[in-house]
């Protein structure tokens, strides 16, 4: 455990070190973490990532969510078909991609602009595989079909059986979902560079060029927030876990007197 | 008989399920399905796996299409009403209570969707759950409570929309021998005092027998009888009906001037027999008798201990087994090996042919 720590805390503490370190003389400085909020470019940056992160999450739960629980409950037939999909970019290099998707984004940014945010629609692309797992287990962790058919038995309509049976109990699933996707947005490079677009990556690399100090402040401070991130989902989980372990199998209650009986 | 129902309650409704059939493909689950059930009854839909009968159940609930026929209720025709406005309450063979939901929160949840105010909802919600004894456990969520209080917890959410039909798919199957036997005794006790039309699905002639005022055996899609419980058992139908309501042995019998003349006795015959020549009469194991006697035709091969009651296997001199039950006192006066004659109850057999 101890050497396992070691492993993961001396890289983190050695990028802190560097970080603080006063260049050409002794002693301490935050000067590079200052940067992270003054320097315009990084600052800008840090907004985009933050913004393609947040809007990558919002799409792909739109798409997703609703397309994986219709399939469980009304073509499940389509199931296999969706999986394939879903896990296909793991099989497709960046490059790829970005080269498949060159033609397309003509028509991207012809439509909405040369912002980095349309980043996003690629990274919807790269976390479908990721997002599909996290939400496929928790479905299959509930009784779809019974939960379903119980809510609309008690005349609850299709949208609402979604919204208020099915992704409540789903819930730990969308937020890992939702959690991955995050971490994955904050730490890609290669699809934002190859495009001409800066994200948080790109610059932190542009940054490494003439400040190393506060590129390497950035790169800890990204770890920091995917690990706050990695550390929430795993809290989530572990309250849902022993929410489902708290069973009290107390034997049946006992059978309310009957009207003969009572009377 | 006097109407279990509390003065001035609403009965139930009339269902009518009118010449259904159902087919997935090839397979006919359902074939020409016709069933009525009386407002407040309580009809048990018995059957091996497969004939069908949760196919109905679910198509009466709108969970499945009828291929060709007609549901009716009250003389209505819902037939393409969807699930979620036909008003049936329904309780299923699993565990079907939201998770995220305490009990009360799941038992008013057909209510919030109907728009009934905050305070109308837990009022309701605590009547029903006092109802089927689980008021204490309003609080607690599905996974806190045992299988049993699970199901009653799902028969009081069904119950608190006040449904014009409850729909019971199979909701013991999934239970312990033990609170099987008292949820069943509940679920009938609560379904006499709300007076709700009930279709309750079941491949257990125990708890069919037990719970319905009327019984349908399934077989194949069709139904093959339906009928009061004790009139099932005394006259079955069919053979099929004979065989799985109850044991029967199957005995050579010879049918001649409106009798039946099966183990030396002469007895009267139930409609759909054969009406002459020889055949199978299906005889009951606790319409025979037996008596020690040296002389006997037939010999006891074992002897099977069922609690209050033993089931005597016998074997005749042509090598037909025959089962003759009776008190667990009565029988342990016979051992494997004892020669033993047979007397024959005086009551109708069905005589099918060979």
């Amino acid at each position: 455990m101890v050497p396992f720590g070691l492993f993961f805390l001396v890289p983190l503490l050695a990028m802190l070190d560097f970080s603080t370190r006063k260049i050409g003389g002794g002693g301490r400085t935050w000067q590079a973490w200052r940067n992270l909020v003054q320097d315009d470019q990084l600052y800008h940056a840090i907004t985009i990532s933050l913004g393609l992160a947040a809007s990558t999450v919002a799409v792909m739960l739109a798409l997703l969510v609703p397309t994986m629980i219709w399939v469980r409950l009304r073509t499940p037939w389509a199931g296999r078909l969706i999986e394939f999909l879903c896990l296909l970019p793991l099989t497709i290099p960046a490059l790829v991609i970005v080269v498949g998707l060159k033609g397309v984004y003509a028509w991207v940014t012809y439509f909405l602009g040369e912002s980095a945010l349309t980043l996003a629609f690629i990274y919807v692309v790269l976390v479908l595989p990721y997002a599909y797992r996290a939400i496929d287990a928790a479905l299959s962790a509930i009784d779809v079909n019974t939960l379903s058919e119980a809510a609309r038995s008690l005349g609850a309509g299709w949208a609402t059986t979604i919204l208020r049976v099915v992704v409540p109990n789903i819930w730990s699933g969308i937020l890992s979902a939702a959690f991955i996707s995050i971490a994955i947005v904050l730490g890609e490079y290669t699809i934002a560079s190859l495009s001409g677009y800066q994200n948080l990556q790109v610059v932190i690399v542009l940054l490494g060029k003439s400040d190393g100090p506060t590129s390497v402040a950035a790169s800890l401070a990204t770890l920091l927030f995917g690990m706050v991130l990695l550390l929430l989902l795993s809290l989530v989980s572990r309250g849902r876990r022993a929410a489902d372990t708290d069973v009290t199998t107390g034997v049946v209650a006992p059978a309310p007197t009957t009207v003969a009986e009572r009377s | 008989m006097a109407d279990p129902r509390p003065a001035g309650h609403p009965a139930g409704l009339a269902v009518d399920l009118l010449d259904l059939t159902r087919h997935y493909g090839r397979v006919r689950a359902l074939d020409g399905l016709t069933l009525r059930i009386e407002p407040g009854e309580l009809v048990a839909l018995l059957g091996p796996s497969g004939c069908g009968k949760t196919t109905a159940l679910r198509i009466l609930a709108g969970l499945d299409q009828a291929t060709s026929g007609e549901v009716q209720v009250a003389g209505r025709d819902i037939t393409r009403v969807p699930a979620n406005k036909r008003d049936m309450g329904m309780v299923f063979q699993a565990y079907s209570l939201f998770p995220h939901l305490t009990v009360a929160d799941n038992v008013a949840f057909g209510l919030k969707l109907r728009g009934v105010d905050h305070g109308r909802r837990r009022s309701r919600a605590h009547e029903v759950l006092e109802l089927v004894g689980l008021s204490e456990h309003a609080h607690r969520y599905a996974h806190q409570l045992s299988g049993g209080q699970q199901q009653r917890v799902a028969l009081a959410r069904a119950l608190a929309i006040e449904p014009s039909v409850l729909l019971l798919d199979e909701p013991l199957s999934a239970l312990d021998a033990k609170v099987r036997v008292q949820l069943r005794d509940e679920i009938r006790r609560v379904q006499l005092e709300v007076g709700t039309t009930t279709l309750f699905v079941t491949h257990d002639q125990e708890e069919a027998l037990a719970v319905a005022d009327r019984v349908g055996v399934m077989k194949g899609g069709r139904l093959e009888q339906l009928a009061a419980p004790a009139e099932l058992y005394a006259n079955p139908a069919t053979p099929f009906v004979a065989e799985f309501v109850g044991l029967s042995n199957r005995l050579a019998a010879e049918v001649r001037d409106g009798q039946v003349h099966v183990l030396g006795a002469s007895l009267p015959l139930l409609p759909g027999s054969i009406s002459t020549g020889s055949g199978t009469a299906m005889v009951r194991p606790e319409a025979l008798g037996l008596s020690p006697d040296a002389d006997g035709t037939a010999t006891v091969t074992a002897v099977a201990f069922l609690g209050p009651f033993s089931r005597v296997h016998c074997a005749l001199p042509d090598g037909t087994a025959v089962s003759a039950q009776m008190s667990s006192s009565a029988a342990r006066e016979f051992s494997a090996g004892d020669r033993v004659r047979i007397d024959v109850e005086r009551s109708g057999v069905l005589v099918v042919p060979q």
